[in-house]
């Protein structure tokens, strides 16, 4: 059964019962007072979960995988570090917990071919592209040696050569950035007549960002113009401290796909083997010209919405349901019973990932500072 | 030489541009079956296909954000803002992504796009048909500003905005479409950043744009008549302000009024005094005089329009109060 069916199935079973309030009790609906219980909805609706076929994945995919999440992970604690010793300023959204999407989503696309989009939530997503920890921590720390020059700061990474578009501080103005980019895709293809045009592109957004008007204008055009690009929810149940179930009239995101024809999917955002395979069959479609994807990956951010973020809203046995997912150790387990590593190349990967971290902060604090005298360089295409 | 509609100048440089560099494409509102609210790419969708010429839904914010990742990609697309006014609410692609994303990534990016469309007071559209977006995105680093006048400078101004590797944003005027002349046959290319001195003068430099051009060249034969000798500058490109050309004039003048279709308050003309000011205060005679739009919604009723902006009577009267030093 796939997903679509499966929301058939509990839908056509709502429809059934005889009262409609009780289809409203029965579903555990407040009217608007939060979560029902103590671990609350996007919790349990995770544990509700339809299973999808996760990938499946060899000892070197494997590897790669746990590779980028812990580089991930790290280099985000790293951050959270250095912004308390004051080498970085402004503010700063970090990943963690949601390693399995960047991951997942990423690494089943081709590295400088497709191409990627993100928001200020943007470090791991620039790691996973392939933008170097030096050139990422640099940018952090204001530096030239920065992927952006050091103008841009962490809400703002870019890499033309890694093919990163953008984190993008304005809430949805990247998803039509990344909509552009799969338009040329299809441009090059079929109005220049270029076979071998098939990047897909994308698009890496939260659950907030769901609500507001880009969203659907560009899922409208994309499924419209059947654009090659993957829209990927990274639905964390909090837009810093609006609740999903408090800012949305059908917190399930994915089915929100249907209004517009194109495919959804709702997956374990803390399984990266099950986003990996929810995304390789959406990239497959996207490259075969049948059009877009929305992907809802439920996940959960394990710390405060930036690093200002004092994060005293969250209820503890929310916080400690998803600590138990966390998505590394997951894969670190996944990996040692099917006996495709061991702990202790775990734990050597975990070593180097290390090194590297250590290396690229070392880097970016000795690194130049951009020269005054390019103060305004940049602002045009010839300087 | 052959007599061009303005709206038709405008659709020969998109076509010759299209023809030229198959990465060239339009998106917008209307733009293909139609052929846009006002033919200027009448024709184009059935020479170039749907995907060179897209017609778009209505979501100006969402195509104008394509655009950017399109041009970011390789592609040079010019937008049509069916009326400039619309894209208030693509003023934060137009803003944060067009104007600023080459900064912030550093140089990573190029952003080369065009954003065209009708602005503009025309006969009584209504306060929101008939707004001057150019002031309000005066301030917007990273993108340059024209308002073109004549068929002869829309034509050559286009082509020049098409090849440009920054976002232009491209001011027509509504009532100027069926403006019509001889204009130079084949490829021409006018420069985005000169002033056109329209008539030269020695008593007093007029600064102005769009269709005040016209408004201005009535006033001028009444003012030759009257004995007042005006230099004319059409100023073309509004961000950034030819200031060679300007201070040129201001020194053989050393009186300057300045003629806007804009509100006055935060207007093209208010950027313009203070730097005119900040350059040229030596070299004034007198104070420089402004003739901007009432601070108003344009109202709908025709006379009440009339009184919203500036008539050639008005310019007339201030130029010679200028000349006579009586201001
Ligand atoms: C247009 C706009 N409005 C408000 C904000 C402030 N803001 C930054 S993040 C955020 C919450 C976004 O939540 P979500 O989309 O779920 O992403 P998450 O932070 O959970 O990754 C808000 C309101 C913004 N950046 N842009
Ligand atoms: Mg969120």
């Amino acid at each position: 059964m796939t997903q679509a069916d499966m929301s058939q199935a509990k839908t056509s079973q709502a429809d059934a019962s005889a009262d409609p309030t009780d289809v409203l009790a029965a579903s555990g609906a407040p009217a608007c007072s939060g979560d029902v219980s103590a671990v609350g909805l996007h919790a349990e609706r995770l544990l509700n979960l339809y299973p999808s076929t996760p990938a499946t994945v060899s000892r070197e995919e494997g590897l790669l995988l746990y590779r980028d999440m812990t580089l991930g992970r790290r280099f985000e604690d790293k951050c959270a570090e250095m912004y308390y010793r004051g080498k970085m300023f402004g503010f700063v959204h970090l990943y963690n917990g949601q390693e399995a999407v960047s991951t997942g989503v990423i690494k089943a696309m081709k590295m400088q071919h497709d191409w990627f989009c993100s928001t200020y939530r943007d470090h791991v997503h620039a790691l996973s592209c392939g933008v170097p920890a030096r050139e990422v921590m640099s940018e952090l720390f204001g530096k030239e040696t920065g992927c952006s020059k050091g103008r841009g700061g962490s809400m703002h990474l870019f890499s033309k050569e890694h093919h990163l578009l953008g984190g993008y501080a304005f809430i949805g103005e990247g998803i039509p950035v990344a909509l552009g980019a799969a338009f040329t895709s299809r441009y090059k293809r079929d109005a220049l007549g270029d076979a071998s045009s098939d990047a897909v592109t994308a698009a890496f957004f939260g659950d907030g960002t769901c609500n507001i008007g880009q969203f659907y204008e560009c899922l409208n055009m994309a499924a419209l113009w059947k654009l090659p690009i993957l829209f990927v929810v990274e639905n964390n149940k909090w837009a810093i401290g609006m609740d999903h179930n408090r800012a949305t009239s059908d917190p399930e995101i994915w089915r929100k796909a249907a209004a517009f024809g194109m495919h959804g999917e709702e997956v374990d955002g803390m399984d990266v083997l099950a986003v990996r395979g929810a995304a390789q069959r959406a990239i497959e479609r996207a490259r075969a010209g049948e059009g877009p994807t929305v992907l809802e990956c439920l996940t959960y951010r394990f710390r405060g919405h930036s690093l200002a973020d004092p994060d005293e809203l969250r209820a503890e046995a929310e916080k400690e349901f998803w600590a138990q997912r966390d998505p590394i150790k997951r894969l670190g387990a996944h990996l040692i019973e099917h006996s495709l590593a061991t702990a202790e190349e775990l734990k050597a990967i975990e070593k180097e990932i290390d090194a590297e971290v250590a290396d690229c902060v070392e880097f970016a604090l000795a690194a130049p500072e951009p020269k005054p005298e390019e103060l305004t360089r940049y602002i045009w295409a010839e300087d | 030489m052959a007599e061009t509609l303005l709206f038709n100048a405008l659709r020969e440089a998109i076509d010759e541009e299209m023809a030229r560099d198959p990465h060239v494409c339009v998106m917008g509102e209307d733009v293909g079956q139609y052929g846009g609210s006002y033919k200027v790419t009448k024709d184009l969708y059935e020479k170039y296909g749907e995907l060179r010429v897209l017609d778009t839904p209505i979501a100006e914010n969402a195509f104008t954000g394509m655009a950017v990742g399109a041009a970011m990609t390789g592609l040079r697309p010019i937008v049509e803002g069916m009326n400039m006014g619309f894209l208030l609410l693509a003023f934060n692609q137009i803003s944060n992504n067009m104007g600023m994303l080459r900064y912030t990534s550093g140089g990573n990016f190029t952003i080369p796009t065009v954003v065209r469309g009708p602005g503009g007071v025309g006969r009584q559209l209504g306060a929101e048909h008939s707004q001057r977006l150019e002031a309000y995105f005066h301030a917007v680093p990273g993108i340059k500003i024209v308002a073109v006048s004549t068929p002869t400078n829309a034509k050559g101004l286009m082509k020049a905005a098409i090849r440009d590797n920054n976002p232009v944003l491209f001011f027509e005027h509504v009532l100027l479409y069926n403006l019509s002349e001889d204009i130079p046959a084949g490829d021409y290319i006018c420069a985005l950043d000169q002033a056109d001195v329209v008539r030269e003068g020695k008593d007093v430099t007029i600064l102005t744009y769009s269709r005040m051009r016209h408004h201005c060249l009535k006033a001028v034969e009444q003012l030759t008549k009257d004995g007042v000798d005006v230099e004319l500058i059409d100023l073309i490109s509004l961000k950034p302000f030819d200031m060679e050309t300007i201070t040129r004039s201001i020194r053989k003048t050393h009186k300057v009024l300045i003629v806007e279709e804009c509100m006055k308050t935060g207007g093209i003309g208010a950027e313009l005094m203070a730097l005119v000011t900040e350059h040229c205060f030596d070299d004034l005679d007198v104070r420089p005089v402004r003739l901007s739009s009432q601070d108003i919604p344009t109202p709908y009723n025709g006379t009440l329009e009339n009184l919203t902006i500036i008539q050639p009577h008005q310019i007339v009267d201030a130029a010679k109060q200028l000349h006579a030093g009586t201001i």
